[in-house]
């Protein structure tokens, strides 16, 4: 009984430090402290199960622990920050799959079934079917990121058809399941035909979707382990999980309302696949500029807006580009960042970026603080952002992205755009800012361009 | 009657936790959307807790395998999480000109 207490005691200390911890992420001074008792409340949670009544035997749960450390340790400190989104992902992947196997040993233990009431059975099948969805899924979404997998969305005839099919099937045998638990095939079924979903429904999705793709991964991932939590009767698993499957779902609606599209768009739209460019970018020609010419409008601003932009992460220019700002602030000039809520690949990835570059925290910009200051702005530098400054948003209605909130780039004083080379974004839209008179294009690797940029702008 | 009654307290834990968890989510500013996933990852590798009696009950020769796999997944992302957690928070800096930057190691 005693034990008991003692192990229930460690949950609440533990759920607790949880909410502490993410309430101290409201604030970036005090979230490194709140993080650490966070870990703490973990580590006692962790303890405390060690005085389980049903444990018995601890080697296998010691090599767990050792081999579990061994891998999350490299994952923790070695991972480049530019690996940040697929790193994201493969941790959504690890969570949904503790959370499945656990569903899987439990069904398996309460007699594949027998021993299992409908209500424990809607927990448990609600589990596996959630987890092994995230399992796949997340899979998927770290391929595409890591480039194992092509980043464009891969479709065919009759998918959203396909998909319906198999999600309406799992949910059938689900609820088959909650009725009679004692059908061990069913359950078998639901967990492979959630593997199978998870797969069919990231597949078509872009690139350019994945911070919400990622962010309702996250919130299924966390609705799996609060699942587990219903299933095993554990309140600490209830409360992280619902915590979890919070936060993925409020950054899946922040993410969605920056592209201004619903879920079931994301999901379903297939977003990103080669269109027909709604108005022809024909006849308009770009106006390049060499980097001494570039360096020059640099070196005399008083005001510089920096864009950055999925481009920025795959050059890992973020070094660069402080160095180039450090100049321009030398010379007198005031340097912000405009960061868009979907730039990137997953949510705050541009701001994780420039804080690793050491740009104090302060510079970087919201988009609805930074927007009005773009007309008053001399250079608005674009490092590899495309979709997220493109005009056709505001005033096209026939582009894909119409409606979407962007950053006003084309209304600074003059717009200088670092790009690889005239090829259209992820979402393969044409960008007429690229066009505009005030824009200058320079062209090559950010990184490269960046580094030649600082040079010129010393020399000048 | 008995189990029912201890659903429904953790069905009610279950609301109130997604309560708080929205309520204090909805205040993390965009700013450190990265760092809130990696955290909230690490927070619900909690389900540790539940790999760890299924792997160590001895049930059977698949619980405790499966329990095993799951104490594996569930450990990489406590360690890893809370780490990579860390390592990010640590790089977020104010500007230093005000002085106020050193107030915290």
């Amino acid at each position: 009984m005693t034990r008991l207490v003692i192990l229930e005691a460690t949950y609440l200390a533990a759920s607790i430090f949880f909410i502490l911890g993410l309430r101290s992420l409201t604030k970036p001074d005090s979230a490194r402290r709140g993080m650490q008792q966070a870990a703490v409340g973990m580590l006692l949670a962790v303890a405390g199960t060690l005085l389980h009544h049903e444990i018995i035997e601890y080697h296998w749960i010691a090599a767990g622990l050792v081999l579990g450390s061994l891998v999350g340790y490299p994952m923790g400190m070695w991972v480049p920050m530019t690996a940040m989104p697929q790193r994201i992902a493969a941790s959504h992947m690890f969570g949904a799959l503790a959370a499945t196997l656990v569903g899987i040993a439990e069904f398996s233990k309460l007699g594949d079934g027998a021993l299992v009431t409908r209500p424990l059975m809607g927990a448990l099948g609600f589990e596996v079917l959630f987890g092994s969805l995230t399992i796949t899924g997340s899979l998927m979404a770290f391929g595409k990121l890591q480039g194992l997998v092509p980043g464009v969305p891969v479709t065919f005839r009759g998918q959203n058809a396909v998909n319906g099919l198999l999600f309406a099937a799992a949910v059938g045998l689900f609820l088959l399941l909650v009725w009679a638990p004692a059908t061990p095939w069913a359950f078998y079924l639901v967990v492979g035909l959630g593997l199978v979903v998870g797969v069919s429904l990231v597949l078509p999705i872009g690139g350019a979707d994945m911070p919400v793709v990622i962010s309702l991964l996250n919130s299924y991932a966390g609705l799996a382990s609060s699942a587990t939590g219903f299933a095993i009767g554990n309140n600490v698993l209830i409360i992280a999980g619902a915590l979890d499957g919070a936060s993925g779902f409020i950054l899946s609606i922040i993410m969605s309302k920056a592209m201004n599209r619903s879920f079931g768009n994301v999901l379903f739209g297939a977003f990103g696949k080669p269109q027909e460019s709604s108005r022809a970018a024909a006849g308009l020609t770009v106006r390049p500029i060499t980097a001494e010419d570039a360096a020059i409008q640099l070196a005399y601003a008083q005001k510089v807006i920096v864009v950055p932009g999925y481009g920025m992460a795959v050059a890992q220019a973020q070094h660069a580009v402080k160095e180039l700002a450090a100049l321009i602030e030398k010379n007198g000039g005031e340097v912000k960042y405009a960061i868009h809520p979907v730039a990137g690949r997953m949510p705050g990835h541009m701001n994780v970026l420039l804080a690793e570059a050491d740009i104090p925290y302060d510079k970087l910009k919201e988009m609805d603080e930074i927007n009005p200051e773009f007309p008053s702005c001399d250079v608005a530098l674009v490092i590899g952002a495309n979709d997220v400054v493109n005009p056709a948003a505001r005033n096209d209605k026939g582009s894909p992205i119409y409606g979407m909130p962007i950053l006003d780039v084309d209304q600074a004083r003059s717009v200088i755009v670092l790009k690889r080379s005239m090829n259209p974004g992820f979402a393969g839209i044409e960008n007429e800012l690229f066009y505009s008179e005030r824009t200058s294009m320079l062209f090559g690797d950010a990184k490269a361009s960046l580094q030649k940029l600082a040079e010129q702008v010393k020399l000048a | 009657m008995h189990e029912s009654v201890l659903q429904l307290i953790e069905i009610y834990v279950f609301i109130l936790a997604g309560f708080v968890g929205f309520l204090v989510i909805t205040r993390v500013p965009p700013l450190l959307h990265t760092p809130l996933m990696s955290a909230t990852n690490a927070i619900s590798g909690i389900s540790l807790v539940g790999s760890l009696v299924a792997a160590g009950a001895g049930h059977s020769r698949l619980t405790t395998a499966l329990g095993f796999a799951a104490v594996v997944a569930a450990t990489i992302n406590v360690v890893g999480g809370f780490l990579i957690t860390d390592r990010m928070l640590k790089m977020f800096k104010r500007a230093a000109p005000g002085g106020k930057g050193q107030e915290r190691k």
